[in-house]
């Protein structure tokens, strides 16, 4: 079943130039007319609009409007045919326009467990790794930042380092490493600790390994610029005033890094929740995560509806509220700058 | 009390580094691995360099990634910059919030989302309009300036902001037209900045596996996607030995660029 | 220039004067090098207690080193640190008993003005009740009542300081340490904090310590100044002491304006030298304590207001300076002149305007006479 051929031009389909323009303008939000508006009246320079309308109509045309697309064909059904979906508008035969919105897919996402498993157990993944991150992130940045002044800059090169080597290769790295007679094993087993190889690879642990290796620059590269930041004479002054150095990294240290500690937690939350390849290479069948649920539904199920499906419910469960939750805390942070100066 | 610091914090450093470089470490020792059981040691060999010279597949793979991670540097940096200078000299405007949200929202976007929507907007507008016609070199690249632009525009930006505005308004006042003193005085200004996102957007490229997954098509496939069906069959000493060529190319640019600075630092002490 | 007359009044007990009083803090040949650069360089100094007592130096002359190793922020090098006769050279910051006032205040910016207060008082433990009393009586103190749950960026500069300052002596410390504590206020302000300072020192008869490198500062508050330069101290002495007497060229041009004349000891008769500046052409006659054998290089000191200027040639062969008026500068209360001697160098001169409205009886390019008594001057040997 072939959908039918729509010339763009075509008057045969008024119904759906309406809406798209209608979208069109919500995109826009109705910015675009008021700056045509505002150059016609000469109160807008042609200079600056067209320096604001290029990035903008690109992203609007290869980032907003895609979304649009994937919500329209979130409410489609699987078919056998190229494109693999049916269309929400069709011509019944005597010439009435049938707009038929499909909510199967959405109903599937909350009938079937693995799709809210893996909802949930992505969240929980990413949250654990971002802990870990933070643990092992944040005394390094502090290591970072105290150490000697000439010795900062080639330390942290070495932190930023591997991101510039392809990341697929570093998370492949960790298969050798992991295997059942990977490297980590022969290494256990010749100091004696164990005598059969633990299962490590295609383990929640692999998965958690994976992310906390892959994500931890952008745990320590916020921290470092807040502590960094942190001006050394308020440390003396808790000394002066009686504060033993340990004391005085919980009262005044950690309460005044707080900004690089969210921002370095969000760097690596909101990418770990999406994550494809690392639960792809180094997880196994327990580890579903949203991303690569996504993933299967699309190349080996070539559910494009579904996929659609599990897309929109992404965007709303996770990034939205994370989004909400950075905007937030950035205000916050805008106030704790203004704290620290 | 002090030596003990030092030293819990120096331990942390070694473990932290240690994490960070014994896997690409063991990557580039097995590269050199006779056998082709990457785990265990059969001698010296470099004959996985060789294979990987006639691997054409790869060859051809790494060249269509190498084109397209350049045509994506330049591009994004164009559009990073026209993005940069609206957030950080417009001002005000009514959009300014549908802008923002648009330049930020492919920085906490999925991968897997960014490359399903343009997938499907792809196929959409082929069925309206008939292009594109076939997916590939052009889808990619399009896919990857969407989303490495926001990447440069926060780097742009934030140089921007920082720069002293009052030598903008020297040009201008000395009656330079705008466009004038953004070649003349901005750019230079921020060309650190600029070559900074230009090689942002060149690995953020290069390294793209699932976007260009969605977007390409049968017969172009990008290094990582031709990496990662290697990889998934299991370990090979091919993608190790590729990975060291990666690692050493990267190494030296570093330590050409922090050549370069170093002098440059220099020269501006001894001014 | 006008110097503040000072605004303590005369104090009749001088400890450092008596014999018997034990000084509070001890600085014997204190050192601290910062690799090849000495920042302090044996150091010796004593203060006493209910002193004001001011480093004054410029950028880089070791004065704000040397009150950091007080504070214990700072080790020495070699030499040792004694306050209320307890060796404190190695003792960390947190055990000793003197608190500090940090140039940038070091409010913490997490903290409302109450908890900057009270947190020296939760460090050694003290009670709730105790606390919250003496916090208010800080804030009394200070004047800043009604800021007590602002936090730092919610005040002003000059509120941020008393701010620093009720912190840093809400745990009665012995010793208070000030870095440079007006350093951050406008002019007006300063001038009235200044006094606001002093008062609450004599309030309270805490010893202070302050690092200034201005003058003016430490000449209306201090009850005694030590001027530093190059990691060592020139001179010690009461502001008076300092400006009427350098012991100097550094401290009598640092301090104040000064005109300074290279000559010789040509002779010398009831404690007045007579000195031959080669460069002036001029002989002149001052008194100095200690006689100084014919020949001996020296310097002359000379303040701009211990001069007069007069159109007729005086008859005097000693302390006469010849020269043509080449700038006037009307001040209001003064008039500064320069005068250029026949040898180009500059002479500042100023004179105090009595009366109004009269013409000033000089003009430029007028031929004037420099005048002045042997008592004005002061010998600086070299």
């Amino acid at each position: 079943m072939m959908p039918p051929p729509v010339p763009p031009s075509a008057p045969a389909n008024p119904a759906s130039f309406t809406v798209i323009g209608m979208l069109w303008r919500w995109l826009l939000g109705f910015t675009f007319v008021a700056r045509v508006r505002g150059l016609a009246m000469g109160t807008v320079s042609w200079g600056r609009a067209l320096v604001t309308a290029v990035p903008f109509l690109w992203l609007i045309l290869f980032f907003g409007l895609p979304f649009l697309v994937v919500l329209k064909i979130s409410f489609s059904q699987a078919v056998i045919a190229q494109p693999p979906y049916t269309p929400l508008l069709t011509w019944a035969e005597d010439g009435i326009m049938v707009l038929r919105i499909n909510f199967q897919n959405y109903l599937l996402l909350v009938q079937d467990s693995l799709y809210w498993m893996a909802y949930l157990n992505s969240v929980r993944i990413a949250a654990i790794a971002t802990v870990a991150c933070l643990l092992l992130g944040y005394p390094m940045a502090y290591a970072i930042s105290k150490a000697k002044a000439e010795l900062r800059v080639p330390l942290l090169m070495l932190i930023i380092l591997p991101f510039w080597t392809s990341f697929l290769i570093r998370v492949y790295a960790w298969i050798g490493i992991l295997k059942t007679n990977g490297l980590l094993n022969n290494v256990l087993i010749w100091l004696g600790l164990i005598d059969q190889p633990l299962p490590l690879l295609h383990t929640e642990f692999s998965v958690l390994v994976g992310i906390v290796y892959s994500y931890l620059p952008f745990m320590v590269l916020p921290l470092y610029a807040t502590l960094s930041r942190m001006d050394e004479s308020l440390l003396e002054a808790a000394a002066d005033l009686g504060c033993r150095p340990g004391k005085a990294f919980l009262t005044i240290t950690l309460p005044l890094s707080m900004p690089g500690v969210i921002a370095g937690s969000m760097l690596v939350f909101i990418p770990a929740v999406g994550e494809f390849v690392i639960p792809d290479l180094l997880g196994g069948p327990n580890t579903l995560m949203i991303g690569k649920v996504l993933w299967t539904e699309f190349f080996s199920n070539k559910d494009w509806p579904v996929a659609s499906a599990v897309a929109v419910a992404t965007l709303l469960l996770l990034v939205v509220p994370i989004v909400r939750f950075q905007k937030a805390q950035e205000e916050s942070n805008k106030k704790a700058e203004e704290l620290a100066r | 009390m002090r030596r003990w610091r030092s030293f819990s914090l120096f331990s942390v450093l070694a473990f932290g580094y240690a994490f960070l470089y014994v896997p690409i470490l063991s990557l580039i020792v097995y590269s050199f691995n006779e056998s082709r059981l990457v785990t265990v040691w059969a001698g010296f060999s470099t004959k996985w360099y060789g294979e990987l010279l006639q691997n054409d597949q790869i060859l051809s793979a790494a060249w269509l990634s190498l084109k397209i991670a350049v045509l994506n540097a330049s591009g994004s940096v164009v559009l990073g910059s026209l993005a940069g200078l609206v957030l950080a000299r417009f001002g005000r405007f009514r959009g300014r919030t549908a802008f923002t949200t648009l330049i930020t929202a492919p920085l906490v976007m999925p991968e897997v989302i960014i490359g399903l929507s343009l997938l499907l907007m792809f196929v959409t507008l082929q069925n309206f309009i008939g292009w594109p016609g076939e997916r590939g070199m052009t889808t990619i690249t399009i896919a990857h300036l969407t989303f490495s632009t926001a990447y440069v525009t926060v780097v742009i930006q934030s140089r921007l902001s920082q720069m002293d505005v009052s030598i903008e308004e020297a040009a201008l006042d000395l009656g330079a037209k705008p466009a004038k003193v953004f070649f003349v005085i901005t750019v230079p200004v921020i060309a650190p900045a600029l070559v900074a996102g230009w090689l942002l957007a060149f690995t953020l490229s290069l390294d793209d596996l699932v976007i260009a997954s969605f977007v390409s098509g049968p017969g172009a496939s990008t290094l990582p996607m031709v990496v990662y069906s290697s990889v998934r069959l299991g370990v090979s000493p091919q993608i190790n030995a590729l990975a060291t060529i990666i690692v050493c190319i990267v190494t030296v640019a570093i330590l050409i660029a922090g050549f370069i600075m170093h002098r440059q630092e220099k020269q501006r002490r001894n001014a | 220039m006008p110097v503040a007359q000072g605004v303590r009044a005369s104090q009749s007990l001088e400890a450092w004067q008596d014999p018997k009083a034990r000084p509070i803090v001890q600085i014997e040949n204190v050192t601290k090098a910062f690799g090849p650069h000495y920042a302090v360089d044996d150091v010796s100094l004593e203060v006493f207690q209910g002193e004001f007592f001011s480093l004054l130096g410029a950028s880089g002359c070791g004065k704000t080193t040397l009150l950091r190793m007080l504070a214990g922020l700072e080790t020495p090098d070699s030499g040792r640190i004694v306050i209320d006769g307890v060796d404190m050279t190695h003792v960390p910051p947190y055990r000793r008993p003197v608190n500090m006032m940090f140039q940038s205040y070091a409010l913490f910016p997490h903290m409302t003005v109450e908890q900057n207060i009270a947190f020296g008082l939760r460090q050694e433990g003290a009670t709730k009740p105790q606390i919250r009393e003496r916090v208010a009586e800080m804030l009394r103190l200070v004047r800043l009542e009604p800021y007590a749950k602002r936090r730092p960026h919610q005040l002003s500069g000059g509120q941020r300081q008393r701010v620093a300052l009720a912190r840093s002596l809400a745990k009665h410390p012995r010793l208070l340490l000030l870095d440079e504590p007006l350093g951050a206020l406008d002019k007006k302000l300063r001038e009235h904090t200044q006094f606001e300072l002093v008062n609450i020192q004599e309030q309270l008869g805490t010893t202070f310590i302050m690092v200034t490198h201005d003058q003016e500062e430490a000449m209306t508050m201090s009850t005694r100044i030590a001027v530093m330069d190059e990691g060592r101290i020139l001179q010690i002495g009461s502001p008076s002491t300092i400006y009427e007497y350098p012991a100097t060229r550094y401290v009598a041009d640092f301090i104040g304006s000064v005109n300074l004349f290279d000559g010789r000891v040509t002779g010398e008769a009831d404690g007045v030298l007579v000195i031959h500046c080669d460069e002036v052409g001029a002989t002149m006659a001052i008194a100095h304590g200690e006689p100084l054998p014919a020949g001996a290089p020296v310097s002359v000191a000379l303040r701009p207001e211990k001069m007069t200027v007069t159109d007729v040639k005086p008859e005097s062969e000693f302390n006469v300076l010849r020269g043509v008026v080449s700038e006037i500068a009307y001040l209001g209360d003064v008039s500064i002149y320069h005068v250029a001697l026949p040898n180009k160098t500059l002479v500042r001169v100023q004179l105090t305007n009595l009366a109004r409205h009269t013409s000033s009886p000089l003009t430029w390019e007028q031929e004037v006479w420099l005048t002045w008594e042997p008592e004005n001057g002061v010998v600086l040997q070299s």
